[in-house]
This record gives C-alpha cells, sequence and structure tokens, in this order.
C-alpha cells in the first residue's frame, strides 16, 4: 500500500460534489429508520429498513460511489497516467485506492447500518453488531468488485448499478442459485450467523462460503484491478 | 546519457493502422517530433513512455524495453498532453505527491528545486485549478522533473500557451538538452519545432517521413513544388508567359478564369512574377498559394 496514493485517493474522494452524494445515502437510511422509530412499532421494521433498504441497497451504492470516485475518473480522463509514470507497483497504486474506498465504505455505508438497527432496536445490540459486522463483509467485497468494474469498463457506475439493482435486487431473488455470486447475500449469510432474531440467512448457503466468495471477491478484485493498471494504456486523439 | 530507441515498430487499432514500422534513436539534446494532427505522434509518445505496448516492434532505453517495466520511470519523465485531473491540489502539493512516489530521499528540497526551474515557486501555493494554461503546463513538467530524470517526453507542450509562456518553455526545454538530457517534444507547427529542435523527427500518417538535421529538413520542405492560382486580366497570356519559365513546371487554364501554375522554386516565383507581368503589360488580380498546408508539406515529405 502506498501512503501518497491513499492520500490522493481520499482528497479527490471528499474534494468533488460526489463527496456529499456519498453522505446522503447513510444520512437517509438513518433518517428513515429516526422516523420509523418515532411513528411506527420499531424493532419490526429492521428487518425492511435495516436489512433490505440499509444492507440491500444503501451499503451497495455507497460502495459503488465510493470506488467508482476513487479510480474511474483518473482512467477515464486519463490522468492516472501522473500517478502510474512512476516506480510504484501496480498492485500497490490497485490496493491502496480500494483500502480507501474500502475504509469510506465501512465507515458511511456499514456505519449507517449499524446506526439504523440501534436506532430501531436499541434492545437488541447484539442484532445491531450482526448486520454491522455482515454489513463490513459485502463492503470489502463491494468495493472490490466496483473498483475492478470502474477499472476495466468505462462506464463501471453503470455495470455496477446493474449488478445491484438487476442481479441482485430482482435475478438473485428469483433464481436462488445467483445468490452464489450475490455479494449482499455473503454479508447477511454473516450477519446471520450471528443473530437468530432474523431472516437474512441464505437458507442454503455455507457460511464458510460466504466469507471465502467475499474474500475472493475483495483480493480478486484488487488482482484484476492492478493488472488493468499494468496494461493502462494512454491513447491520443491521433 | 540517455539512449531512447524505436526499433521496427508498429502499432494498429483493428484494421486502423497508427504508427507504420518506425525506427528512430533519440540521443541527449533537444528532438522535435514533427507531423500533422492524427499522425501518430502521440501513440510515438506512449509507447516510448511503457504507455502503449507495440503491435510490432520494439522500444528500448538504455537497452531495456519500456512497456510493463515500471522501473523505467526512475529515468524518465513524461508531460502527457493531457490536462491534470488533480487541480484541488496546489502545484506544490501535486510535485511533492510525485516525488512521494518516487521514494526521493529529500521530498521538500527536490519539490522546491523542480519548482524553481519551471519558475513556479511564487505560485506554487495556488490550487492547479485556478492556473491558466501554461502554468499548468509548468506544473506538469515540474512534476516530471522532479526525479531528474535523464529522459524526458512532452506531448505538444505548447498546445493553447501564450506566447510569453511558450518562450519561457522554449527556453527551459533548450536548457534541458544542454544539460544532457534527452528531450523529445511532440508539435505539429514547424516554427516550435525549427526554434528549439535541432534534431527533427518527422511523422505524416503514422510513417516516419524524415529525419535529421532542421536545416535539411527545411530546406527539404521549401524547396518542394509549389501550386499557385494567378488571376489576372489576361489568364491565357499569362499562362503562356509562365510556361516559358524555368522555374515553372507546369500550368493548365482553370475553368472559371485562373492559371493554375507550379512551381520548382517559389523563391524565384515569387520575385518574377510581378515583373513578368509588368514587362508584359499585365495587370494581376489575384496570387493564391493552392498547397501551403502543412499536411501539404509532410505529404511531399513522405513522396521525396
Amino acid at each position: 500500500m502506498n501512503a501518497t496514493i491513499t492520500r490522493l485517493a481520499a482528497r479527490s474522494l471528499f474534494g468533488r460534489r460526489r463527496g456529499v452524494l456519498l453522505v446522503v445515502l447513510p444520512f437517509l437510511l438513518v433518517a428513515l429508520s429516526m422516523a420509523v422509530a418515532l411513528l411506527t412499532e420499531a424493532t419490526s421494521a429492521v428487518d425492511p429498513v435495516t436489512a433490505v433498504f440499509g444492507l440491500g441497497l444503501v451499503l451497495p451504492l455507497v460502495a459503488l460511489l465510493v470506488s467508482t470516485g476513487v479510480i474511474g475518473p483518473e482512467i477515464e480522463d486519463g490522468s492516472i497516467v501522473y500517478l502510474l509514470a512512476t516506480p510504484v507497483s501496480r498492485l500497490s497504486v490497485a490496493v491502496s485506492k480500494q483500502v480507501v474506498a474500502s475504509v469510506v465504505t465501512v465507515v458511511l455505508g456499514a456505519g449507517a447500518v449499524l446506526t439504523s438497527a440501534l436506532v430501531l432496536a436499541p434492545g437488541s445490540p447484539g442484532q445491531a453488531l450482526a448486520l454491522g459486522l455482515g454489513a463490513v463483509v459485502a463492503g470489502l467485497a463491494y468495493c472490490g468488485l466496483f473498483v475492478a468494474l470502474s477499472a476495466l469498463l468505462r462506464h463501471g457506475t453503470v455495470a455496477g448499478l446493474i449488478y445491484v439493482l438487476v442481479f441482485e435486487g430482482l435475478l438473485a431473488s428469483w433464481l436462488s442459485g445467483l445468490r452464489y455470486l450475490s455479494v449482499g447475500s455473503f454479508g447477511r449469510r454473516v450477519a446471520g450467523a450471528l443473530t437468530d432474531d432474523l431472516d437474512l440467512v441464505v437458507r442454503d448457503m455455507s457460511l464458510v462460503y460466504g466469507v471465502v466468495a467475499a474474500l475472493v471477491f475483495t483480493v480478486g478484485g484488487a488482482l484484476v484491478t492492478a493488472h488493468r493498471l499494468r496494461s493502462f494504456e494512454l491513447r491520443g486523439d491521433d | 546519457m540517455s539512449m531512447l530507441e524505436v526499433r521496427a515498430v508498429s502499432r494498429w487499432y483493428g484494421n486502423v493502422v497508427a504508427v507504420n514500422d518506425v525506427t528512430m534513436q533519440i540521443g541527449p539534446g533537444v528532438t522535435g517530433l514533427l507531423g500533422p494532427n492524427g499522425a501518430g505522434k502521440t501513440t510515438l509518445i506512449a509507447m516510448m513512455a511503457g504507455f502503449l505496448a507495440p503491435s510490432a516492434g520494439t522500444v528500448t532505453l538504455d537497452g531495456e524495453q519500456v512497456w510493463h517495466h515500471p522501473t523505467a520511470y526512475r529515468h524518465l519523465g513524461l508531460v502527457p498532453e493531457r490536462e491534470v485531473s488533480f487541480g484541488y491540489l496546489t502545484a506544490r502539493q501535486f510535485v511533492r505527491a510525485k516525488a512521494e512516489l518516487h521514494g526521493l530521499s529529500e521530498v521538500g528540497r527536490a519539490t522546491e528545486r523542480a519548482l524553481e526551474i519551471v519558475e513556479l515557486d511564487a505560485d506554487a501555493g495556488r490550487p492547479i485549478g485556478t492556473y491558466s494554461k501554461g502554468m499548468r503546463q509548468r506544473a506538469k513538467l515540474a512534476s516530471a522533473l522532479v526525479h531528474d530524470p535523464s529522459v524526458l517526453l512532452l506531448d505538444e507542450p505548447f498546445n493553447g500557451v501564450d506566447p510569453r509562456q511558450r518562450l519561457h518553455l522554449m527556453v527551459l526545454l533548450s536548457r534541458m538538452g544542454q544539460e544532457g538530457r534527452t528531450v523529445l517534444f511532440s508539435s505539429h507547427i514547424l516554427e516550435e519545432v525549427e526554434q528549439i529542435a535541432r534534431q527533427v523527427e518527422v511523422v505524416v500518417a503514422g510513417r516516419h517521413a524524415a529525419s535529421g538535421d532542421f536545416g535539411a529538413i527545411r530546406r527539404l520542405m521549401t524547396d518542394r513544388p509549389t501550386r499557385y492560382r494567378v488571376r489576372s486580366n489576361d489568364d491565357r497570356a499569362l499562362a503562356a508567359l509562365l510556361m516559358a519559365q524555368d522555374f515553372v513546371r507546369g500550368v493548365s487554364l482553370e475553368p472559371r478564369g485562373a492559371v493554375a501554375v507550379q512551381v520548382t522554386d517559389f523563391g524565384t516565383f515569387a520575385h518574377a512574377l510581378p515583373r513578368l507581368a509588368r514587362e508584359a503589360g499585365l495587370t494581376l488580380l489575384e496570387v493564391i498559394p493552392t498547397d501551403e498546408s502543412l499536411e501539404s508539406v509532410f505529404t511531399y515529405l513522405v513522396s521525396a
């Protein structure tokens, strides 16, 4: 990992309008949780609000915004050449950027999931912790996937959105076999192993598979990104 | 003293050939890579800088392949045409970051030295986003110089830069060449290349059209046959008069009333035409060069 790359990546995230966007979604989750806690029987809302909306939508969207933000624009406009025209290893560049994306996703995304669960069910800190940990695992894997997607594809954000909304949101809920490729399922599997209060478990997926698959997405993402950077081509108008 | 060697290099994208079997050696001093827009200059520089794999041939820096060898950047500095997207950083922060990435031992000193070389030290505390084009170019140059590379590659460094800053950049590049660095810059403007580069490599349509001392290339360019369209009060008489001259290769009458003339020596033609017309009692209404574009000069060089 390279401290200069991480510093620059963090500044590029919060130095732009995107920085405000990153805070909006977690804020929305916490605000919604507070509104539900005030207006309804909050404990039963943990499942639809924290697990479905928070873990299923807010977390991947935060991860997507952060991950594409740390590398996508620099590859798109070619200015990553300023970082790559140095002897720093491409793996180090990839890992540094992914670490920044992961830390921000964990703090904002998983932090919001944990806060939401605590707001809705303050009497069940174990349940909140389980959801928070599941969000951390999923957040790390999402970052691996989305950083790699935005390094590989010109429209990495769109590809990421399709993955979250179409693949995970629609297809994986109809075709149970696809859950084995759904990062959200890995997170829910880990959370489900730590609490019995929620119906989070993808029943036929083993905990070991969930953890290993999340690890594969996390590490594999960094390796794919490094490979892409090694072969980064600078093209001009001619 | 470093030597950049391009040997039988081609680069194609599908059916499109961007660079076609180019061989050249770039040694110490300032070399200009001259060619019209779309000639393949950026593609060549990208391959020299290790940011594009040649489809065929090899690019080496002091005998070592550049592609897939990031260690080459210890000796190589690159100033791409692309703008710095780190506009929120100050020039000092940007150059310092590059110094850190190069793993320099005295980051602060190297940063200040690079900023002083490009004379940006006074404004280095301002965000790059607030700079003029010329200042941004100097910030890019400082970042490429911070590790004191022996080879410096610059892609169209004078594009969009105002005349005063252009002159400043030219002085800088000349000085670096005199210091023994291998400096290569691309340009599509003859006069820019003429002012600072004695060695010129001309690229046209992806091919290496000419190489050598600028004087020789300039002579090739100016001695080529040139076409003009001349209108007068009696085009037929003018055509007959011109055809009798040694420096005229061909004459034809245009349907809309003008004489198309091809000359072998435009200097002699320029001096002789008014005199000939006056002696024959003809009035010249219009003299227009019809192939003075840079592209036509390059095209001639390719066929020469």
